[in-house]
């Protein structure tokens, strides 16, 4: 290593500098005045005012919080699938011997991100709608007599996260698996372990970080969707996405989006924790 | 609310006279001294003419911004956080008496806008705005039901036949109107301030909305096109423009004997619009007899310009149709909304925020 790299090795804070004062100034900043928001009352227009006051908080987790277990159940429900669906997939993916069979498999899971979330989002309430397509084919085939309501219901807004952020959960897995040894998996079967115990003890384990990076990178934005429930989701698949958005648009209760906010945001950070001390796990 | 009734009671007495052969009607004429400017216009969805927005830019050698919203309240936040730039905003009467209030409008300057003189005199000077200081009529209309004929062929005269239908619904993310419904059946002024009251009618509509599938952004009219909802809760141009356009019979649109909801939207201009002169301008514009029969043809709301009705520019449809012009009887059961004051719209919000969560339980 020259002297010039090493001793960018040793100081080289300046290279996080640009993105710490970017965060600082447009992420830290503005949480912290969130955060002071929602302790103050709402003034005439819903802007914040002084007294400071806990009735925000009283209020997210007196009935908003029906919504906000919602949200979380739904969100954990995406990550669930999510995996179930993307771990074999990013196992066969990953285990394609030729590379551009890998990469070409890559592309299309990346493919979807080309065209706009908004438009795919609406494009399944073509799809799951009483006269759309999916009930046109079930009644054409004689399976259904009469069609079934798919639109507007907590399934739609499940099928729809699922749909959008899949390959958050495929792309990080797909690394973890690429970078695993395969030697690993004949030692485990030359010392009498099954298929099941070989995947479970040493499998698993091994591309548990890119299991962990996958579920932060579903679970978080599945808790706090918004375009997802508001398209799919009618009266049954609110989410507490569209009763923040709410607050800063017909409600006019800043403060009060402010404190579901911050609640919403615990939540997250609650299950980051989970996910760092998960992985500090594994390491150690 | 009296007043408006009045108003449009005596508004109703104009139509039968309003054939009046075509006259010869000079085109609009833009004032010198715009060319290469900017207007930003803040409507409601499908509330404007294919080619109003055109017609005006190229008149006046202007470029205009063009952006939507769905409900009053949704406006309401976007000027109220700051105006992020717009010059003409479409606010309904209750809102453009809120906004007066707030100081968020800007006063008009009557010599720029000649073709006031066109509007029904009835229309001016209402109770929300009473020397017609910040706003001049658009269009007025009511809140009933759009339904499947196929669904409902005797029709819907009623509420109940809403809150029974055993299928999916639509309601309309209107809150005084929605609340205002159930205040009528609980034996309410509809403008109730009484948290005791409007909580009631919160209450009320959770139980009867046990069939609604979405509470939609006034956006109704898609549902039913699209066969997602047998019912939709909307203003009466949304309902009659898909009839309009499918040139059938799927679609139909009543009041129900109850009572609704009867509306003016009001052309005002924002604080800190960037454009006030060309606003205004536009308002001038709008209130031509041709552009405003143009407009009504297209939308299918009612025209509050007595020239446009009086040129015979609009459609004997448009005039003749029950649905844009309620016969007296109806006219009498409407309510209007007004500004119930800053206490009455937090609780209204709260009511609001709490019927969307309990809705879906």
């Amino acid at each position: 290593m020259s002297s010039r790299w090493r001793r960018i090795r040793e100081t080289g804070f300046f290279l996080a500098l640009p993105t710490t004062a970017w965060l600082a100034l447009f992420f830290v900043l503005p949480l912290a005045i969130v955060l002071f928001v929602s302790f103050m009352s709402r003034g005439r227009g819903g802007v914040a005012e002084l007294p400071f006051t806990l009735e925000h908080y009283q209020r997210s987790f007196g009935i908003f919080s029906i919504i906000l277990w919602r949200s979380i159940r739904l969100a954990a429900l995406t990550t669930v699938i999510c995996l179930l669906l993307g771990y074999p997939l990013a196992f066969f993916i990953s285990t394609r011997r030729r590379r551009l069979a890998r990469h070409i498999s890559l592309f299309l899971v990346i493919l979807p991100f080309w065209t706009n979330f908004l438009i795919r989002t609406y494009s399944w309430r073509i799809l799951l709608g009483e006269a759309g397509l999916i009930n046109g084919f079930l009644l054409h085939l004689g399976l259904i007599g009469e069609p079934l309501s798919l639109l507007n219901t907590q399934f739609a807004v499940l099928i729809g996260l699922v749909y959008g952020f899949l390959p958050f959960m495929v792309l990080p897995i797909y690394a973890s698996v690429e970078r695993f040894n395969f030697r690993y998996v004949d030692a485990a079967q030359d010392l009498g372990a099954n298929d099941a115990r070989t995947f479970l003890r040493v499998v698993l384990p091994l591309t548990m970080p890119g299991v962990l990076a996958g579920c932060a990178l579903v679970f978080i934005p599945s808790v706090g969707a918004f375009v997802t429930p508001d398209l799919l989701g009618g009266t049954k698949g609110l989410m507490i996405g569209n009763l923040i958005n709410n607050q800063f648009g017909g409600s006019g209760n800043m403060p009060l989006g402010s404190a579901l906010s911050i609640v919403m945001m615990a939540v997250v950070m609650l299950s980051l924790l989970v996910y760092v001390f998960g992985n500090r796990r594994e390491r150690g | 609310m009296k007043k408006v009734l009045l108003l449009l009671s005596a508004l109703l007495l104009l139509v039968p006279g309003a054939f009046a052969q075509e006259m010869e009607h000079e085109p609009w004429a833009c004032p010198e001294g715009y060319e290469g400017q900017t207007l930003s216009i803040f409507n409601w969805s499908t509330y404007i003419a294919e080619d109003t927005v055109p017609n005006f830019e190229a008149a006046c050698g202007v470029t205009v911004n063009y952006d939507i919203y769905e409900s009053n309240e949704a406006m309401l936040a976007r000027i109220r956080q700051g105006n992020p730039g717009y010059d003409i905003i479409v606010p309904s009467g209750g809102t453009v008496q809120r906004m007066a209030e707030e100081m968020l409008l800007i006063p008009l300057d009557m010599a720029m806008i000649p073709n006031a003189a066109n509007v029904i005199p009835d229309l001016l000077g209402a109770a929300y705005d009473p020397d017609n200081m910040y706003s001049l009529p658009y269009q007025w209309g009511t809140v009933g039901v759009g339904y499947r004929t196929e669904v409902f062929p005797d029709g819907i005269n009623s509420w109940d036949q809403v809150w029974e239908h055993d299928g999916p619904v639509a309601w309309l993310d209107d809150r005084q109107t929605m609340l205002g419904i159930a205040h009528l059946f609980l034996d309410n002024d509809p403008n109730t301030t009484d948290a005791d009251e409007i909580n009631a009618a919160r209450d009320y509509l959770i139980e009867k909305g046990g069939n609604v599938v979405t509470v939609a952004a006034d956006d109704g009219q898609v549902l039913l096109e699209r066969g997602d909802v047998d019912i939709a809760i909307e203003y009466n141009g949304d309902i009659l423009q898909i009839s309009w356009d499918c040139e059938c019979d799927d679609y139909a649109y009543a009041i129900p004997e109850e009572g609704s909801n009867v509306w003016i939207d009001n052309l005002s201009i924002p604080v800190d619009a960037p454009n006030p002169e060309l606003a205004m301008v536009f308002i001038d514009y709008i209130l031509d007899a041709k552009v405003g029969a143009d407009l009504t043809n297209y939308i299918w709301y009612a025209s509050p310009n007595q020239a446009s009705i009086e040129s015979g520019y609009i459609d004997e449809d448009i005039l003749n149709d029950p649905a844009i012009f309620p016969p007296a009887e109806q006219v009498a059961k409407l309510f209007a909304v007004i500004d119930v004051g800053a206490e009455a719209e937090e609780l209204i919000n709260n009511a609001w925020d709490e019927l969307l969560i309990f809705l879906g339980q």
